[in-house]
């Protein structure tokens, strides 16, 4: 017999954002925002990139560019800054909602099945932390390589040379299929989330519902192959100093 | 024949004419003042349709509630498999409709069996349901301008029938138990749920509690109150196969007329006429089928007797369409209880189909061809599909196969005007009752009945009673009276557990089944109901010998909860019989062979029959005392029903 | 048919539980899944055995009472069905049938197969309905409802509270059930005033029992009446509204 009780009252003390953030529905919403943040760079991040398949110069133009945005309303490198700092915030966010969700989950689903068949599930889908671990581990991993140059990772790494770091740090085979892997992975991670984020966001129309997944297949498509080409070019050495 | 005894069946009806009545009454009802209802505890046993609208107006008004439900949530009671919809005289298409037309047709409907006054009162308050289920958020279908559409519904000539797609029934429960869910929150009412009723208590004659069972631990626990109401359902799965749900039972009800709430009419029990038949001895219950097939569907058997050719190849000429040739005015669309007999005289002469000869075919091969197939899947196609899930064949290409099943108790606890039963401070609303649909019940007016009495009657009525015991407390749980009641309870419960037996109780209750089927069905007579008067006391002594209840009381046990109410089913069963022996005459779903015309139809005795026949429980050895209630029609005078 | 069933067997809500392998012998196509738990019950009963407690009681399929993971898809492998309509020509001869409880921390287990679903109860408590005492309703014609907005009223209220969305749902989430329930009242004129508190309390209930949706979808798979994920997406959006909305101007239109 189950009589019916009074749920424990909830504090009510806290910001309201934080509060809203507290909710789960709140911290999806917070993650997709902040994954818009993150898709938005990846996709312009990919897309500069490809300016590695123009003559050697303009890639370290691009690259100096990128420092000289914004200028001469504001001083150089400041809206870089700005920018790193909000992408930072974003992915903080977006890492922390991320686990304390996964850590939830886990709590209000204990015990698992002896079966289970997923139907509707997809890889992607049910593997959103492990591909979010790995990307995050890229991502570390990344600016150690090509961003701060640490010596360990890239000995021959030379500040300001882009284009040169960029090639002697993907020559290696392994290097290079290490990228590889990081970005199917991430692929995966856009592929549903480029998907799951207007769910959170509550964006829906039944016109136009059938485009969220197009979309979502649509960017992972572009970014992966993109990002792809660029260790595979250049370990097989299509592109070269 | 014993004597009526007209001092314990005051029906209570008030003065004035049949409009005035209802009226008049709450003008001079007495009054609860709203201070003083808080200081009143009502027990409300079941939370369907009629048991959470009642608990959950209960609580709006400002009494204290104590609801029980045996389910797991209130918003699984059986309510919720109602399909077709729901009745109100709203007359919002201009087709004729009124009250008094509303009132006419249930009257009719129900063979001249019921009381004008009440059927009156739930014709009057219908219109009410309709207002406060929409006000709540019930999704009735509606036309394009927004407003609500009807649709017309068993034998009757307006639309005044209001859906939900083919879910009426979850909707409005739905409905219901969203009020009452509002009220728990609010702690007007205290919900329990796994919790059975297995005793109501009394003391001095008046009723003063509940003994409950909680079915997730065993124990038992007592609850007082002012007032009892019991809205806990039929008694259908008496016949073991029925279209009620595997736990629907008479316990509650059966338990209060042991205590001396006395039972009307026990052998009205409604057929439908459109179920799947079953397949196989473990058939647990029957599917129903919305009645609303039967307006495209053309019912037929072959002509021969043992035709065993599949129905596409038995031609036009060797088909027997056996209503539209009886009954050429309604055809296919003649009341339920009439297609439950014609169903069965068809099957009695062998020409059964299917697997088990145990159906007749519903065949919509000419309305598809009229029609197309895609009007056809529009109007019926979820159900197509229900029963292509059930028996694996395609409506579409194969003619549904359909038989009875029992699917309603139109009798019930003898209630009066106010829905009291011959017991002080005992009520029993909705299907409980035997209210108000005399010997038949006309589709779509159960909802309507549960609804009536739990949000528009019953509030009203209580206050009547509950005002004299202004400042009282209710009787406490450790009076001498609840612990002999919980007591009771425990040693029931033990015997079952103690017998060592060897035979299943879902057996006990097939067996029980086949005798009711066979002799208290769709047709009885003298000798079958003697037999089965004979052959269910031999089957309940069997049953206390030889039933084998596994595992303890102080768990979840099925089978033990099981043993209890179908303990109760043979007594009610024998009940049943002797109902359906007393009454003499062919009324609704009751139809005695010894009393039809010439050409088989039912034949009334309204000089001799006229009354209700309610039963007093004497004990266990001895017989029940026939109390009548007669019957006055003032407005509507009884007339044949003829659908020819 | 003869079939191996491997049941989870536990004998109360903190015994330690284990599969039990059961032999369902001269089981007929035409049964239903549940007929063929009974008729394997009535065998163990005879054998001195205990029986296996499931969830079960209209077997219509509208209930919502029967609750088993048959071979890891709640309700079992026909979509779109309860598993009390589910009927043994869906499966082969010689099967070995894996039966489960659903499994989440908010459906604590009571016995065997069955469980506690009244935290689904807790939600509708919270606000799943709209306040209007019995008596005080408007005539029902004074509000007109758009016949589309009352279908997609109804695609939401067909849910009949089964929690599969929940057992399918390896976060454990509730958010289909909840999204469905809060729907259906959300997109009637009848909900609009007590919308925006109605979304709040009910998410901020389920939240205390059940994990998070992470748009996996396998709820709607598992769902019988096949809620769709819209309903969700359409709930988020209302908490979000109903945590920054100034309420007091929710009277203006647009």
């Amino acid at each position: 017999m189950t009589t019916t009780a009074e749920a424990p009252a909830k504090k009510r003390s806290l910001p309201w954002f934080l509060e809203f953030y507290n909710s789960n529905v709140g911290r999806k919403w917070v993650m997709a925002i902040s994954g818009i943040v993150g898709l938005g760079f990846v996709f312009f991040h990919m897309f500069g990139n490809l300016h590695l398949y123009e003559e050697p110069a303009r890639f370290d133009e691009y690259a100096e560019g990128l420092r000289d945005f914004g200028e001469p309303i504001f001083s150089r490198t400041l809206i870089l800054w700005i920018a790193r700092f909000g992408l930072l915030a974003a992915f903080a966010v977006h890492v922390h909602a991320g686990f304390t969700l996964w850590w939830k989950n886990r709590k209000a689903k204990p015990v698992g099945y002896e079966r289970q068949q997923f139907v509707e599930a997809t890889f992607a889908s049910r593997y959103m932390l492990i591909t979010g671990v790995i990307v995050l581990a890229f991502i570390v991993y990344h600016l150690a390589h090509l961003t701060w140059g640490l010596e360990f990772l890239n000995p021959s790494f030379t500040r300001g040379e882009a284009r040169e770091n960029l090639i002697e740090g993907l020559e290696s085979p392994i290097t290079a299929g290490w990228y590889v892997v990081a970005n199917l992975a991430l692929g995966l991670h856009i592929l549903h989330g480029a998907w799951s984020l207007f769910q959170s966001l509550g964006v829906t129309h039944p016109r136009f519902n059938r485009w969220r997944r197009n979309f979502a297949v649509g960017l992972t498509a572009v970014i992966v192959a993109g990002n792809v080409s660029f260790p595979i070019a250049i370990s097989t050495g299509l592109v070269g100093s | 024949m014993l004597e009526t005894r007209p001092d314990t069946l005051d029906s209570k009806v008030p003065n004035g004419t049949l409009e005035e009545k209802w009226t008049g009454y709450l003008n001079s009802m007495k009054l609860v003042a709203p201070t003083n209802k808080r200081k009143f505890k009502i027990i409300v046993v079941g939370t369907g349709l009629a048991g959470a609208s009642a608990a959950a107006t209960f609580g709006e008004l400002g009494y204290q509630v104590e609801a029980f439900t045996y389910h797991d949530s209130a918003r699984r009671a059986h309510s919720i498999a109602a399909q077709g919809g729901i009745n109100a005289a709203k007359n919002y298409h201009s087709d004729g409709d009124s009250i008094y037309r509303l009132f006419y047709d249930t009257i009719k409907g129900g063979d001249y069996r019921s009381r004008e006054a009440n059927v009156y009162r739930l014709a009057e308050v219908s219109n009410e349901i309709i207002d406060q289920c929409t006000a709540q958020g019930v999704p009735f279908a509606r036309e394009y301008g927004g407003l609500l559409d009807n649709r017309s519904f068993g034998g009757v000539q307006v639309s005044r029938t209001f859906y939900a797609r083919g879910q009426t029934g979850q909707q409005l429960l739905l409905g219901s138990y969203s009020a009452l869910s509002r009220q728990v929150k609010l702690g007007t009412v205290k919900l329990h749920t796994r919790a059975e009723m297995l005793e109501v208590v009394l003391k001095d004659g008046r009723a003063v509690g509940v003994v409950v069972r909680d079915l997730t631990t065993g124990e038992i626990t007592t609850h007082s109150a002012h007032a009892v109401v019991l809205a806990t359902g039929g008694y259908s799965n008496a016949y073991y196969l029925s279209t009620n749900a595997m736990a629907c039972n008479g316990t509650a009800i059966w338990r209060a007329y042991r205590k001396g709430a006395q039972f009307a009419n026990a052998s009205f029990t409604q057929i439908h006429p459109t179920c799947i038949p079953a397949s196989d001895e473990f058939q647990s219950k029957l599917t129903l089928m919305s009645e609303s097939l039967r307006n495209d569907g053309r019912i037929w058997v072959p002509e021969k007797a043992e035709d065993n050719r599949p129905p596409n190849q038995i031609p036009e000429s060797d088909r027997d369409y056996y209503l539209e040739r009886r009954y050429p005015a309604f055809g296919n669309l003649v009341p339920r209880d009439v297609a439950s007999r014609a169903a069965k005289r068809q099957i009695d002469q062998n020409k059964g189909v299917g697997p088990l000869h145990n159906g007749v075919y519903l065949d919509f091969q000419d309305a598809i061809q009229r029609l197309g197939r895609d009007v056809i899947e529009a109007r019926y196609g979820n159900l197509f599909e229900m029963y292509e899930r059930i028996t694996d064949e395609n409506p579409y290409d194969v003619p549904m196969r359909i038989y009875p099943a029992p699917h309603y108790t139109m009798g019930g606890l003898w209630v009066d005007y106010e829905l009291m039963t011959t017991v002080p401070g005992l009520y029993a609303i909705g299907e409980a009752n035997f209210s108000d649909h005399g010997a038949n019940r006309l589709g779509a007016s159960a909802l309507m009945q549960g609804l009536a009495d739990g949000y528009f009657v019953i509030p009203y009525t209580i206050g009547n009673y509950l005002a004299d015991y202004l400042n009282t407390e209710p009787v406490s749980t450790d009076d001498p009276v609840f612990h002999e009641a919980s007591a009771a309870v425990r040693d029931r419960l033990n015997r079952f557990l103690a017998n060592n037996g060897t035979r299943t109780v879902d057996w006990f209750h097939r067996e029980l089944g086949k005798i009711l089927i066979e002799h208290c069905g769709m047709a009885r007579n003298e000798a079958g109901l003697e037999k089965a008067l004979s052959d269910i006391p031999a089957l309940k002594e069997e049953f206390y010998a030889d039933v084998k209840v596994l595992g303890e009381n102080e768990t979840l046990n099925q089978s033990l909860e099981k043993a209890g109410r179908v303990a109760d089913f043979f007594e009610l069963g024998e009940l049943m019989c002797r109902d359906a022996l007393n009454r003499e005459e062919s009324c609704g779903g009751h139809f005695r062979e010894e009393h039809q015309t010439d050409d088989g139809e039912a034949l009334r005795r309204d000089d001799e029959f006229a009354y209700v026949a309610s039963w007093e429980w004497t004990g266990e050895s001895s017989d029940p005392r026939l109390h009548k209630e007669q019957l006055e029609f003032e407005n509507v005078a009884p007339t044949t029903r003829s659908y020819k | 048919m003869n079939l191996t069933l491997k049941v989870w067997r536990q004998d109360g809500p903190a015994a330690a539980g284990r599969f039990v392998m059961y032999d369902a012998t001269d089981i007929s196509p035409d049964m239903s899944f549940l007929e063929m738990l009974d008729a394997v019950n009535e065998q163990l009963i005879s054998e001195g055995q205990l029986p296996i407690e499931f969830d079960h009681d209209c077997r219509e399929g509208i209930c919502g009472t029967c609750s088993l993971m048959i071979d890891g898809i709640p309700h079992g492998p026909q979509l779109s069905t309860a598993t009390c309509q589910l009927h043994m020509r869906k499966f082969a001869d010689g099967d070995t049938i894996t039966i489960e409880p659903w499994r989440a921390a908010g459906f604590p287990i009571v016995r065997d197969l069955v469980v506690d679903r009244s935290a689904f109860d807790r939600i509708i408590e919270a606000g799943g309905f709209i306040s209007v005492a019995t008596g005080s309703a408007p005539d029902a014609n004074l509000m007109p409802v758009p016949q589309a907005a009352a279908e997609a009223a109804m695609d939401a209220a067909a849910c009949i509270g089964c929690g599969a969305c929940v057992a399918a749902c390896p976060n454990g989430a509730a958010q289909l059930f909840t999204a469905a329930k809060v729907s259906h009242l959300n997109l009637l004129p009848q909900g609009q005033p007590e919308r925006l508190m109605r979304t709040v309390n009910m998410v901020d209930t389920m939240e205390e029992y059940f994990g998070s949706c992470t748009n996996i979808g396998e709820c709607t798979t598992a769902c019988p009446k096949d809620i769709s994920l819209d309903f969700i997406a359409l709930m988020n959006r209302d908490y979000v509204r109903g945590k920054v909305k100034q309420r007091r101007l929710t009277g203006q239109r647009a």
